[in-house]
């Protein structure tokens, strides 16, 4: 028997989803729209008698105080029989103004909500249901044409990769034909020509290049074999760049076209113009950290994480990633499974740790784009930064791991590929840091079940997107379950304790066939598949062993402790289960019900891929400051720079986000008078009892990358680690992440771009001497459209993580008392090239920022020493929109004004000969100094900082060394009064004023 | 005299059990987690504690309504051992979602027969948020509350909240006339001066501002906010300007527990 419910509010009940919609269609421009009403629909089957089905929907399904459930009678269908708890019948819609959409998952894609329900009926004590679906019914009221309709339908409330709209009885359908029966299939290699190969390749959705085909041809020639399906899967997997990272640790051809940045440091390859790079990482980012030498890295670029000292008890371990690709097709389930994924990265480092933050950082279109002009197949950036925000919020606030730092973006160059940074860091015991397989262990996968989701992410992340990715690779795309995971996560770390198990990592990319062939590298491995435990039946061996299905992971299990491990995951309903066992032959071996379905040599697996050599060229690019007007009032503009997407008020995403779960919480992301100024860097304490802490911060320009990316690469640098030493952590104990996000790396410009990224990553982390932890690059970010492909701007994030001796020294950005000194400590310098307030008036520029390797550093060291004595009250970068940005956000954060006086700004003018010769097309002339750059110049290293009268000579004498002007003071009113050069005003505006058009843009 | 008991329940989507945990411990308490799974299959005896908590999170995800699935847990499979733990006279408190699983039990505002007379329903903001507000220990016109929860505490109170799914409800204009009359309405939310006022004060919507009942003998208690969530001064979101205290306003609502508990219980 079938049943199909419907539960909506009653009447005279708020209905906030409906309102919502309701919203989100006006933001689609269509303004005809009175009222939107939200249906949950059930779909049960089952031998139920009516009763059961009753009492299911009174006991469960329902709200009985605010909802009220039909049975049988669908909205908007023809009507059968039917029942209503309320006894009233239920009027058919009224065709011409009221729309019902109904909107169900696709078969296959996992739907979090049906396992809850079939639990919760089995607690009702009703055990007979053989079905149970979901869906979303909305009841849409207004005067719409069918073109209207369709936009609603297609642009806001279905996406078909995941979903569809349910027209006709909505019947539950299964994710697959109902059994499977095992049928080896081999692929034709041996006799295959070049243009077969790349077309098995391409068909296949390998990714794999012609060099890499011919590789595998040959090592089969040699077995004298074909390869199975499996097999090939396996190798695309394991040698996807996603995996491998082809491009970081390959061979790269580097020519400078150009003179390069780095010529005007002294002692510097100056002279080289071309380099030969035999893997990018390791003479890079990895040389840094191998130089710096700090004796409090644990654990670096070996595991799924970084990991550092943190106390006599605990290391802390921090990793940050990509899901871009799958957030471009389904923002929620894409960033839902982002997040789901970095959160098993410190699950899987070691022996697993706890989590104990989460960060995230978003790069979106502009919210303001017109709909006509985005590229086919692509969504709104609008609906795309809605729906990563909530994927985030719904996994992270359901992991009960508070999200405490991030930054969003907007620019053009996001549109078809958005970029979705998530990060997560975890507390791990001294003694679990690192781990062992040994052969003869038991693989046993626990977690999440195994169904066809997520086939081919790891290859598909590695090609670039067009307008049918979302047809073609909609099985990458998955949706998470959050409680599955937190299920894991709690069960696993009681079996760590016991030390049930010699190792473990998490199934990602490529899935159990990345996670074993892992793990197995050294020892090989046999796995059964038919073993492992599915959604549901019909799945081939190959798909089993390919799927990406979420919340899995894999340990390494000594056979004797395996009762009493399978035990504790029983006991909290975590599925564990056996699925094969660690070898010593270091081969692979893949079974299904006793067939051999792959065999291939750890040795081939993860050695054999051929590196090609990468052409990367560094190229000159004519860009040129431009010439603006001075203007007198600089009141308007400085507003406009605020309200910039870039600069203005985050608190939407913010506060969506639980912040303070697990109670550790110091410094948040929302400080000030009234909770709402941006912080620059999370605090936490994750041990009670103990006063020690972690800052955590971030840097991210993608905008500076378009004059130079070496520049770029060390702002960001420089920007994580301003907002680490403005919230009171020091260079001492800050550890780096570092996450590119490219376009296609065989492109030899946009290489160029990134190895220079690379290169300024290494200068400046040995610089700073902050050494990098962990990293991970996604490339191939590209858009094609009609042919032509549009790469994002290359992307450095820089997160940064300190360790603090003591966090009660920590200071927040908001001002804190009237009466007190501000300064600026650090350089201004003519820097306005990438600047928002360039971008104001359309111009790029080309004076980009600029680190001072001579000072930078010793400014940042001599702020953390007086915030460490405590004689700072409040302390903020100069980042966006400069100084008179800063300015302002400390003053509205704080609820006071402030006087100052741009004539005692620390100016230097000579540094930009530098940057006028290296653009030799630039037509600058070093600027005689002005009030808007001074104001808005977005030199590196600068900080405005407060402090009380009383300390202003111990101040002074501790900064003596460092480049300090004492520019005002905060007043008592409410106005923010700047003076200009002249000594008169250029700025006034009252902080309410201010404020308000900061957090206009994105109150959403 | 010995340390009471305190049970700390856990399930799939418990979130705040560790930081609850910390903070009955830090009020003299003897916290244990425990899952429910522990309860059902009698392993573990709820009878043996004086005070059951049920922390935040998301059990089960919130699928279906917030705290739904694991209130009819309560419902169908530890009805007796709740019931007898209720007529002992021994506390309970839930903390957001722990609120939400009382409520949808019918363990609040509270009859004997776990019926829903209340509800906490979907935000008018539509989102889930985090913020900070202020709640008076109502009186004001209303009668007083004889929560043992809440005795001596400040006027006005200061913790965040964090919930997509906090907006107070009743069945009908009886059950909340009944609230005031039975001085059950705990917590209101409120300005800073403790003046009754809209969003974001209160931040979900709420009937009357309310963020937190009890039962009429006031030894069950149900809060939206989170007081595990200020123990400590650096929990604070001003400790930076207004100077750091050692401890956080949530503290006194578990001491009060526990010191109820060590007395009477």
């Amino acid at each position: 028997m079938f049943w199909h419910i419907e539960v909506k509010e009653k009447r005279g009940i708020f209905d906030a989803v409906g309102e919502g919609v309701k919203k989100d269609i006006f933001d689609l421009g269509i303004k005809s729209v009175r009222k939107v009403s939200f249906i949950q629909v059930y779909s049960i089957e089952g031998d139920l008698a009516q009763a059961e089905i009753r009492r299911i929907c009174e006991e469960l399904l329902t709200d009985k105080i605010t909802q009220e459930y039909f049975i049988n009678r669908p909205t908007g269908r023809p009507q059968g029989r039917g029942l209503a708890s309320d006894g009233q019948s239920h009027k058919p819609a009224n065709r011409s103004t009221e729309f019902v959409i109904e909107v169900a998952y696709n078969p296959g894609v996992m739907d979090p909500v049906e396992g809850s329900v079939k639990k919760a009926i089995l607690d009702l004590g009703i055990n007979r249901i053989s079905s149970l679906h979901t869906a979303k019914k909305y009841v849409i009221y207004g005067r719409l044409s069918n073109a209207q309709i369709k936009t609603i339908r297609g642009k806001l409330l279905v996406n078909k990769v995941i979903q569809h709209a349910v027209t006709g009885a909505s019947k539950g359908a299964e994710g697959s034909d109902s059994g499977y029966k095992f049928q080896l299939v081999s692929v034709d290699l041996l006799s295959a020509s070049d243009k077969k190969l790349q077309k098995i390749s391409r068909d296949g959705q390998l990714f794999l290049n012609l060099t890499e085909m011919r590789a595998i041809k040959k090592y089969f020639s040699r077995l004298k074999r074909n390869p199975t399906d499996v097999e090939l899967e396996t190798l695309a997997q394991t040698w996807s760049e996603h995996c491998v990272h082809k491009t970081f640790r390959g061979k790269i051809d580097y020519k400078r076209v150009t003179s390069h940045p780095r010529q005007n440091e002294v002692g510097l390859e100056s002279s080289v113009t071309r380099r030969k790079i035999n893997n990018l990482l390791k003479s890079t980012i990895m040389k840094a950290t191998k130089e710096l030498n700090k004796p409090w890295c644990v654990s670096v670029f070996s595991d799924n994480s970084g990991v550092i000292e943190f106390d006599e008890n605990f290391d802390v371990c921090f990793k940050v990633e990509t899901h871009n690709h799958p957030s471009a097709l389904e923002p929620f389930g894409g960033a839902n499974t982002g997040i789901g994924g970095v959160i098993r990265d410190p699950l899987g480092t070691g022996l697993g740790a706890k989590p104990i933050f989460n960060t995230d950082i978003f790069c979106f279109g502009p919210p303001d784009y017109p709909v006509s002009k985005l590229p086919k197949g692509s969504l709104h950036p609008k609906r795309i930064a809605k729906g990563v925000v909530s994927g985030v919020r719904d996994y992270g606030n359901k992991m009960g791991i508070p999200t405490i730092n991030g930054a969003v973006l907007f620019s053009e160059g996001y549109i078809a590929n958005p970029l979705v940074y998530c990060g997560t860091a975890g507390l791990i015991p001294k003694d679990k840091v690192f781990k062992k397989v040994n052969s003869g262990d038991l693989i046993v996968v626990i977690g999440g079940r195994t169904g066809r989701d997520g086939i081919h992410g790891a290859t598909f992340s590695s090609g670039e997107l067009t307008h049918e990715s979302e047809s073609v690779s909609g099985t990458a795309v998955q949706i998470g379950n959050p409680i599955t995971e937190k299920k894991m996560l709690d069960t696993l770390l009681k079996a760590r304790d016991k030390n049930l198990y010699n190792a473990i990592t998490d199934c990602g990319a490529g899935g159990l066939s990345s996670a074993v062939g892992e793990m197995g590298k050294d020892l090989g491995a046999v796995v059964y598949l038919d073993k492992v435990p599915l959604k549901y039946s019909g799945l081939a061996y190959d798909e089993i062993w390919i799927s990406e299905a979420q919340e899995r992971m894999v340990l390494a299990v000594d056979k004797k402790n395996i009762g009493e491990l399978l035990d504790i995951f029983a006991s909290e309903n975590t599925e564990a289960t056996v699925i094969g066992e660690f070898g010593q032959d270091k081969m692979l071996k893949l079974f299904y019900q006793d067939n051999l379905a792959g065999e291939l040599e750890m040795g081939f697996l993860h050695e054999g891929v051929p590196l090609s050599v990468k052409k990367a060229i560094s190229a000159k690019r004519n860009l040129k400051e431009p010439y603006l007007a001075e203007k007198k009032d600089l009141t308007v503009t400085l507003k406009k720079v605020l309200s910039d997407y870039n600069v203005a008020s985050k608190e939407w995403v913010v506060r969506q986000y639980d912040h303070e779960v697990q109670g550790s919480s110091v410094l948040k992301p929302l400080v000030g008078i009234n909770n709402d100024g941006p912080s620059d860097a999370g605090v936490v304490r994750p041990v009670y009892s103990s006063k020690k802490g972690l800052a955590v911060s971030c840097g991210i320009n993608p905008r500076y990358g378009e004059i130079s990316a070496y520049w770029m690469a060390a702002s960001a640098i420089d920007e994580a680690l301003r907002n680490i030493v403005s919230a009171g952590g020091n260079l001492e104990r800050t550890a780096i992440l570092d996450n590119f996000c490219w376009g296609n790396p065989d492109k030899p410009n946009r290489l160029g771009t990134l190895v220079d990224a690379a290169f300024a990553c290494y200068d400046f982390a040995k610089y700073f001497g902050v050494p990098f932890i962990s990293g991970k690059d996604s490339l191939y970010n590209e858009y094609n459209v009609k042919g032509k492909s549009i790469a994002i701007p290359g992307t450095l994030l820089i997160s940064a993580i300190s360790v603090m001796e003591d966090v009660t020294k920590a200071v927040s950005m908001d001002i804190k008392k009237p009466g007190n000194l501000i300064y600026i400590a650090g350089e201004t310098k003519n820097e306005l090239g990438g600047s928002v307030y360039y971008k104001l008036y359309d111009y790029l520029g080309a004076n980009v920022p600029q680190v001072d390797r001579k000072k930078s550093k010793g400014i940042m060291q001599a702020l953390s020493r007086v915030i460490a004595e405590g004689l700072v009250r409040s302390a903020h970068d100069c980042s966006e929109g400069g100084l008179a940005v800063s300015l302002a956000e400390m003053c509205f954060a704080g609820g006071f004004g402030a006087e100052v006086f741009l004539s005692e700004v620390p100016y230097q003018a000579a540094s930009f000969k530098l940057q006028a010769s290296s653009f030799k097309a630039c037509s600058l002339q070093p600027a005689a100094v002005r009030n808007d750059i001074i104001l808005f110049s977005e030199s590196n290293t600068r900080f405005v900082v407060e402090i009380e009268k009383k300390n202003q000579k111990v101040f002074e004498k501790a900064m003596q060394d460092v480049p300090l002007g004492l520019i005002g003071c905060v007043s008592g009113g409410k106005v923010l009064d700047i003076y200009g050069l002249d000594r008169k005003i250029c700025v006034r505006a009252d902080i309410n004023e201010l404020k308000e058009v900061w957090q206009a843009p994105l109150r959403w | 005299m010995t340390k009471p008991k305190a049970l700390i329940l856990r399930t799939a989507g418990t979130n705040c059990d560790k930081e609850t945990k910390f903070a009955f411990e830090l009020a003299g308490a003897a916290a244990e987690l425990v899952h429910i799974n522990e309860i059902i299959k009698g392993s573990v005896k709820l009878s043996d504690y004086q005070i059951l908590a049920l922390p935040g999170g998301f059990s089960y995800g919130d699928d279906v309504a917030a705290g739904k699935i694991l209130a009819n847990e309560l419902r169908f499979k530890m009805r007796e051992d709740l019931s007898g733990f209720i007529k002992e006279g021994k506390l309970i408190i839930g903390i957001c979602n722990g609120f939400q699983i009382l409520v949808k039990a019918g363990i609040l505002p509270g009859n004997d027969g776990f019926e829903q007379e209340a509800s906490l329903i979907i935000n008018d903001s539509g989102k889930f948020e985090d913020r900070w507000v202020y709640l008076r220990v109502t009186g004001y016109g209303l009668r007083d509350t004889n929560c043992v929860w809440t005795k001596d505490l400040a006027e006005i109170v200061y913790l965040p909240v964090a919930h997509g799914e906090g907006k107070f409800i009743t069945k009908d204009k009886a059950v909340l006339e009944g609230l005031k009359k039975n001085g059950q309405i705990v917590f209101q939310y409120c300005d800073r001066q403790g003046s009754l006022t809209g969003y974001p004060d209160n931040p979900n919507g709420s009937v009357d501002n309310i963020a937190a009942i009890s039962d009429k003998a006031g030894r069950i208690f149900g809060l939206m906010p989170h007081p595990e969530r200020h123990i400590l001064g650096t929990q604070h979101p001003r400790w930076t300007r207004q100077g750091l205290k050692k401890y956080g306003d949530g503290l006194a609502i578990f001491r009060n527990g526990v010191e109820y508990a060590k007395k009477n219980l």
